[in-house]
């Protein structure tokens, strides 16, 4: 029996149209043998956990470049949280300043990767911790 | 064997190489390689460009210096767009800013210009951006974040507060809702009695490279387009001295295009603007004059200056022979650079200043006519006070103190750059050609076809970077553990509180009925194929907000989503 590959909504929440991190980040995880599926531009929080819900991921990354992130990341934990995808893996990527990075993981925030991160470290986080028992 | 390109539009081919130089190979490279090898298999620019060993008059064996550079101020311009380039006048500093309230931004514009800037920049937050209100929902969380939040006229002449509009050129970074920001403008200047003959700016106006790559668009690609063909003949009779367009390459290249792709698309969208508004009935010589362009300038320094040389001529040749412009002020590609945000790091952030100062050089050695350079913080946040005093002190010393502002085109006649310049020529028209064959730009944005080229162009990159193939010193070599050392701007929450609280004031105090008036004629004349300045004027003057015009046009235009990414 071969196990279902991963499944990643790569999600780009906020006005911000800087697609550049987010389409790498999704190719890099497709090359790795991931199934990706990619929100577009400018989803509400409210549509991100409605398309992890109908995909039935195992991880969410969400991209966000505009500062935006402590108003909109919260929010996207709180429902995946009240449609019971607690055991979904949420990473963070973009330009998340160092003190914000421990008020996102205590809302739940599996890993924070800021600006300089390598494709491979994204892969191989993902790899490991996704599917993990909540 | 030595490959190198042939000239003009001739293919890549390898040449021959002379008595002299298969000489020179025999007694002295050979034995010189054998007691130490080169450092790799092959050099290329940043972009992938290969790069021969050397270079030698034989590879401009030929060179019709006429045709393919011409002295400076004269055609194809490939030597500069000025008969004396600096020594006549030095380039604009024009340092980008806004952020927080329009309070917040007036007060940084006013120290630049203290500080020795020459022109005004200005960014505006992402739902200026996307057209809505710092009050609107999908505003929460980014107002005054990533620029200035301007939703109305009354935020407008804040945000202009003091600065004498008809002596200071201002630069406005704004797109799909370009149109009412730019009425915005011309109406607070009417209010300081400001004459608009005599307003001088850019809007940057520019919807292709949004569909492109910044993806700040809002209504689908035709009504885009008239919008802009709008602003464009509006400015050409009514504000003769603006630019009502930056025809902008600069965000092609962050997005993670080559230097050729932002070239070929950015040319290429140029193209496609002189067309629609032609097609609208305006020759070309009444509005080309006023066309200008924005370019990145990434760290590769001669691939940068060839970038800048091959756009001044394949422009000239493309008013000249494809439009048949008479004008020679048609035929110019008058540019603003900045330098590149993506080459930033946010680790060991002192090394960005350096970056900078080379991508500064490229685009001086280059002749740019005006200049942005990043602020060391950028790649955490938008630059302290401090950080942008710096960045503009470093165009200050290339200006004043390193010589190079001196002669015109100091570059011109190396034999590598005139190879790299015709190199980078010719694979612009390869792209071209490739465009037109899809039936111009916008048929190819709704192809995807630029995108898919860029976003091949940033993955192959990316995966360089992580083999170490390319090295980006702090990151992926010569890293070491530090605590971030520079302080951060910081914008709070309570900018979006302070411009709710405005919006509330101006939606109870302003005549509603001469508002309500006025966004009714627009969304008729947006129906109708007249022209949208004067009835977008009539909104701003009514105190219309940016949300409420861009929602009439979002009524009457549609939307636009992008073709999916797969």
């Amino acid at each position: 029996m071969t196990e279902r590959p991963i499944r990643v909504l790569v999600a780009k929440p906020g006005l911000d149209g800087h697609d550049r991190g987010a389409k790498i980040v999704a190719r890099a995880l497709r090359d790795a043998g991931m199934e990706v599926i990619y929100s577009g531009l400018r989803q509400t929080p409210e549509q991100i956990a409605v398309a992890a819900l109908q995909e039935d991921v195992d991880a969410v990354g969400i991209s966000i470049l505009s500062g935006a992130h402590n108003t909109i990341v919260p929010r996207i934990l709180g429902l995946l949280r009240g449609q019971g995808q607690e055991h979904v893996l949420v990473v963070v990527g973009g330009i998340i300043p160092d003190e914000d990075i421990a008020e996102l993981k205590k809302a739940g925030v599996a890993e924070v990767f800021q600006p300089g991160a390598s494709m491979q470290q994204i892969v191989e986080f993902i790899r490991d911790h996704a599917k993990e028992p909540a | 064997m030595r490959k190198s390109f042939k000239l003009g539009t001739e293919t890549p081919a390898s040449r021959t190489p002379s008595e002299d130089e298969r000489r020179w190979e025999d007694e002295t490279l050979i034995p010189s390689l054998k007691k130490s090898p080169e450092r790799k298999e092959s050099f290329t620019t940043l972009s992938g460009v290969p790069i021969n060993r050397l270079y030698t008059s034989a590879d401009l064996a030929g060179l019709d210096y006429e045709r393919e550079l011409g002295d400076p101020g004269r055609y194809p311009y490939t030597r500069g767009i000025h008969e004396t380039m600096y020594r006549g006048r030095l380039w604009t500093m024009r340092q980008f800013s806004g952020f927080g309230t329009p309070e917040d931004t007036n007060r940084r514009l006013h120290y630049l210009l203290e500080q020795g800037q020459t022109g005004l920049s200005i960014a505006f937050d992402l739902p200026t951006l996307m057209g809505y209100d710092s009050d609107h929902l999908l505003a929460e969380g980014e107002v005054g974040k990533c620029g200035v939040a301007v939703s109305s006229l009354a935020d407008m002449e804040t945000l202009v507060a003091g600065l004498p509009l008809e002596h200071v050129t201002t630069s406005m970074t704004i797109n799909s809702p370009a149109a009412m920001i730019w009425a915005m403008y011309l109406v607070a200047a009417e209010k300081q009695g400001a004459n608009w003959k005599k307003v001088s700016g850019t809007i940057q106006n520019d919807i292709l490279k949004e569909y492109i790559a910044q993806k700040e668009y809002i209504f689908p690609p035709a009504p885009s387009m008239r919008l802009v063909v709008d602003t464009i003949t509006f400015g050409a009779r009514e504000v003769p001295h603006w630019n009502p367009i930056s025809i902008s390459g600069y965000h092609i290249r962050e997005a993670g295009s080559t230097a050729v792709q932002e070239l070929a698309f950015t040319l290429r969208d140029g193209i496609e603007y002189v067309e629609w508004v032609i097609r609208a009935g305006m020759a070309v010589d009444e509005f080309a004059p006023r066309l200008s362009f924005f370019f990145n300038s990434h760290n590769d320094l001669f691939e940068e200056v060839a970038k800048y040389r091959a756009a001044r001529k394949v422009w000239a040749r493309a008013m000249k022979e494809r439009f048949g412009a008479t004008n020679p002020r048609s035929w110019l590609c008058r540019f603003h650079t900045q330098t590149a945000g993506c080459s930033l790091t946010a680790q060991q952030p002192y090394n960005n200043v350096i970056r900078t100062t080379i991508q500064a050089l490229a685009a001086v050695l280059g002749g740019t006519q005006s200049l942005h350079t990043n602020s060391l913080d950028e790649a955490w946040a938008l630059p302290t006070e401090q950080a942008v005093t710096l960045a503009l002190r470093t165009q200050q010393v290339l200006a004043h103190e390193s010589g190079v502002a001196n002669t015109a085109d100091p570059l011109g006649g190396s034999y590598f750059v005139e190879r790299l310049t015709l190199a980078t020529e010719r694979a612009c028209y390869e792209y071209f050609d490739r465009i037109d064959a899809l039936g111009g730009m916008v048929a190819a944005i709704e192809r995807g076809f630029p995108q898919k080229e860029i976003h091949d162009a940033a993955y192959a990159y990316q995966k360089a970077v992580d083999r170490k193939e390319e090295i980006i010193v702090g990151v992926n070599d010569f890293v070491t553990e530090e605590k971030r050392p520079i302080e951060l701007l910081v914008i709070d929450e309570s900018v979006a509180a302070r411009q709710r609280e405005k919006l509330a004031k101006l939606r109870r105090e302003r005549d509603n009925a001469w508002a309500k008036g006025a966004l009714e004629a627009l969304a008729s004349a947006a129906a109708s194929d007249q022209n949208l300045m004067p009835v977008i004027l009539d909104c701003v003057r009514a105190y219309a907000t940016l949300g409420e015009m861009c929602d009439v046009l979002r009524r009457v235009f549609g939307t636009y989503e992008e073709p999916a990414f797969r």
